[in-house]
């Protein structure tokens, strides 16, 4: 079907938006990239450069109070959470104004204030927490709702099938995305699985699954609006396979050189911000002068956020002592 | 009138009314776990409890330990207060990924405090073999961010459980199970927690202090008993608490007593007694008359037949062999 027709099902407004947000985060990943190659970020710069319309997609599906519980290529996500570029920034120069206060880095990014629970490494550990959030909601009767998202590779860990089978067995409001980006940090789909499509896992915990297109922006998007509207219905969790490709290698440091170039040039023609800027022209909500805007909108947002993370303070030492324990004051009412 | 021995409880039922308590008092409790719904749990801990508070507050959960630890922490990170049942500790090992890698460390990392308590039957005694009498504490003693508890009276198992609940942090709360049915108190009738981080003395004496844990408290009474009568009067420091470690009150009973048995069921080697003695040899170097001692199981898995079994557990004649081996010095 042609995505602009599917695409007018969404406010003009809400596609300018994603666009916004599409913009953002390439921009922003693209600066801290620049950043990582001139030797300021230490540690891993992991990115979701050719994947940004998932995260842009499905967080933008959400309401304000409903939780996701994002993977480490789900930038999009965080900005739409309301996480700051200036706040991401100084999260990967370890300075004190980043969410972790330098007691992580990178993409680890938690708030609970802005419905963000952090990322942990081990993949999919975040899925059974993510159908322990809804778990209380259910509890509770509220509608809100959780999304999490995993890539191919942690859908092959323990923890994925957990999290599907108990949410499936009590019909929890949480949305599994999975962003098959076909690689694995090195490892290929047909050795992380014998199966041709990920979302053939869903099948056996009953749970209804689709295949979207990851670089469109408005499909992820109004999959994941359907998904969510069944979470809040009641009616239990569902499945999403966003398939994508990374363009990059799993973290900067990675020149991806097992990824065969052909596969790579035939994805650059499907970029997701090149494909959302088609489809605003042709629903005629693009014109030249507001994505120009956009662009130089995003950029004055992302300089700005490099300038307050390099004028922020790093944490002293001894605050490597603090927060080991919560106090009753910290714990959510 | 009742009489003091109809209102006794056992160290089981200690647990099962501390549960109950908690949840009557404070609505954001809830039980997960497997089996233990109308079955009451394999040690029949909350019978009763599905029938009274309903099939979402006495959650039967998939046989899926670490889907359900992770479920408790996202439960907990909401809001609510998840209680946990392992069925046997052994089984913790299949959600050691999620208490060491996401419960403990989520508050550090990003401030999410993580409210929740997970049961964890445990120790030997019980003819459990390899899988069903494991006492796996060393595993988390060794994991900022977690708290954990292992009562050894009735008192100590309801005090600490409440208190673990209404902790705003992970706790592991190791329940020993040969204590289950063997051991009994008369409790208070209103509301008490014993407070995490606080050791208490269980026996005063002034020749050797004795610190332990859960059964084996038990033991080391019985031996001060014994060695009594050899004039050896041993003083009994039952940790209760094992992270935060009560240091002040282990150092206080050694700087006077001088000597240092560790008693544990666990294995010897990385065990908690292993660091007690380390923090002695560093800050009570100079007030120690003998060598720190250790009692524990030997280094291998705890076996099923019932002469390996005994020969593995740690025995009231170890310990007056040790008391009196430091009584020459």
């Amino acid at each position: 079907m042609d995505l602009a027709v599917v695409a007018k099902e969404i406010k003009k407004d809400d596609l300018l938006q994603m666009y916004y947000y599409l913009r953002l985060t390439r921009t922003l990943e693209e600066r801290i990239t620049a950043l990582y190659r001139q030797g300021r970020i230490m540690g891993g710069v992991y990115t979701s450069h050719g994947m940004e319309a998932i995260a842009v997609g499905y967080a933008s599906a959400l309401e304000r109070d409903d939780i996701i519980a994002p993977y480490h290529r789900d930038m999009g996500a965080f900005l739409i959470r309301g996480i700051t570029p200036g706040e991401v920034i100084a999260q990967y120069l370890g300075k004190r104004t980043g969410p972790t206060k330098g007691k992580d880095g990178n993409v680890h990014i938690g708030d609970l204030k802005r419905g963000v629970i952090g990322f942990v490494s081990h993949l999919a550990d975040n899925l059974p927490v993510a159908t322990g959030a809804a778990l209380a909601f259910k509890m509770r009767g509220e509608s809100r709702v959780v999304i999490t998202n995993t890539g191919d590779g942690g859908t092959s860990r323990g923890d994925f099938h957990e999290a599907l089978n108990f949410a499936s067995v009590r019909k929890l409001p949480v949305v599994f995305f999975c962003n098959n980006n076909q690689y694995a940090y090195s490892t290929p789909l047909h050795l992380q699985m014998a199966i041709r499509d990920v979302v053939e896992r869903a099948k056996a915990y009953a749970m209804p699954g689709e295949i979207v297109d990851g670089n469109d922006v408005a499909e992820v998007y109004l999959a994941a609006k359907r998904a969510i509207q069944r979470a809040r219905s009641g009616e239990g969790p569902t499945f999403i396979e966003a398939k994508t490709m990374r363009m990059h290698g799993h973290s900067e440091h990675d020149s991806a050189k097992y990824v065969p170039r052909e596969l790579l040039e035939e994805w650059k023609k499907r970029d997701p911000i090149m494909k959302a800027e088609q489809m605003l022209k042709q629903l005629g909500y693009g014109d030249k002068a507001t994505l120009k805007e956009i662009e130089e909108r995003v950029k004055k947002e992302v300089e700005a956020g490099v300038e307050f993370a390099e004028q922020s303070p790093l944490p002293e030492g001894r605050e490597v002592l603090d927060g080991v324990f919560a106090t009753e004051d910290e714990v959510q009412p | 009138m009742t009489t003091a021995a109809a209102q006794e409880v056992t160290y089981l039922e200690a647990i099962s009314q501390a549960l109950d308590e908690e949840m009557a008092r404070d609505e954001r409790v809830f039980l997960m776990g497997e089996d233990i719904g109308p079955y009451g749990g394999a040690f029949r801990i909350t019978e009763g409890f599905q029938k009274k508070y309903g099939e979402w507050r006495v959650l039967d959960t998939p046989l899926s330990e670490s889907g359900f630890v992770g479920a408790a922490i996202g439960a907990a990170m909401m809001g609510m207060r998840p209680v946990v049942e392992m069925q046997f500790a052994d089984f913790i090992s299949c959600a050691f990924d999620q208490i060491t890698e996401v419960a403990a460390k989520n508050h550090y990392r990003w401030g999410a405090a993580v409210p929740m308590v997970i049961r964890a039957p445990f120790g030997g005694g019980v003819h459990g073999g390899p899988f069903h009498s494991e006492c796996p504490e060393g595993w988390f003693f060794h994991s900022p961010g977690l708290k954990i508890v292992a009562p050894s009276t009735p008192y100590d198992a309801k005090g600490l459980l409440k208190a673990a609940i209404r902790d705003p942090n992970p706790v592991i709360y190791f329940e020993h199970k040969f204590l289950y049915r063997r051991i009994k108190a008369v409790l208070p009738q209103e509301d008490f927690i014993v407070p995490i981080g606080k050791a208490e003395v269980k026996r005063t004496g002034g020749d050797i202090t004795v610190v332990t844990y859960g059964a084996t408290v038990h033991l080391a009474l019985e031996a001060a008993e014994l060695l009594v009568k050899e004039g050896i009067d041993l003083e009994i420091v039952d940790l209760r608490t094992l992270i935060p470690l009560d240091k002040e009150t282990i150092f206080a009973s050694v700087r006077k007593t001088s000597k240092a048995i560790m008693l544990h069921e666990d294995n010897k080697t990385g065990g908690i007694g292993a660091e007690i003695a380390a923090l002695l040899a560093e800050e009570c170097f100079d007030c120690l008359d003998g060598p720190i001692l250790r009692i524990a199981a030997p280094d291998t898995p705890v076996p099923f037949s019932t002469p390996l079994e005994e020969y593995f557990l740690p025995k009231v004649g170890d310990i007056v062999a040790a008391a009196r081996k430091l009584a020459a010095y």
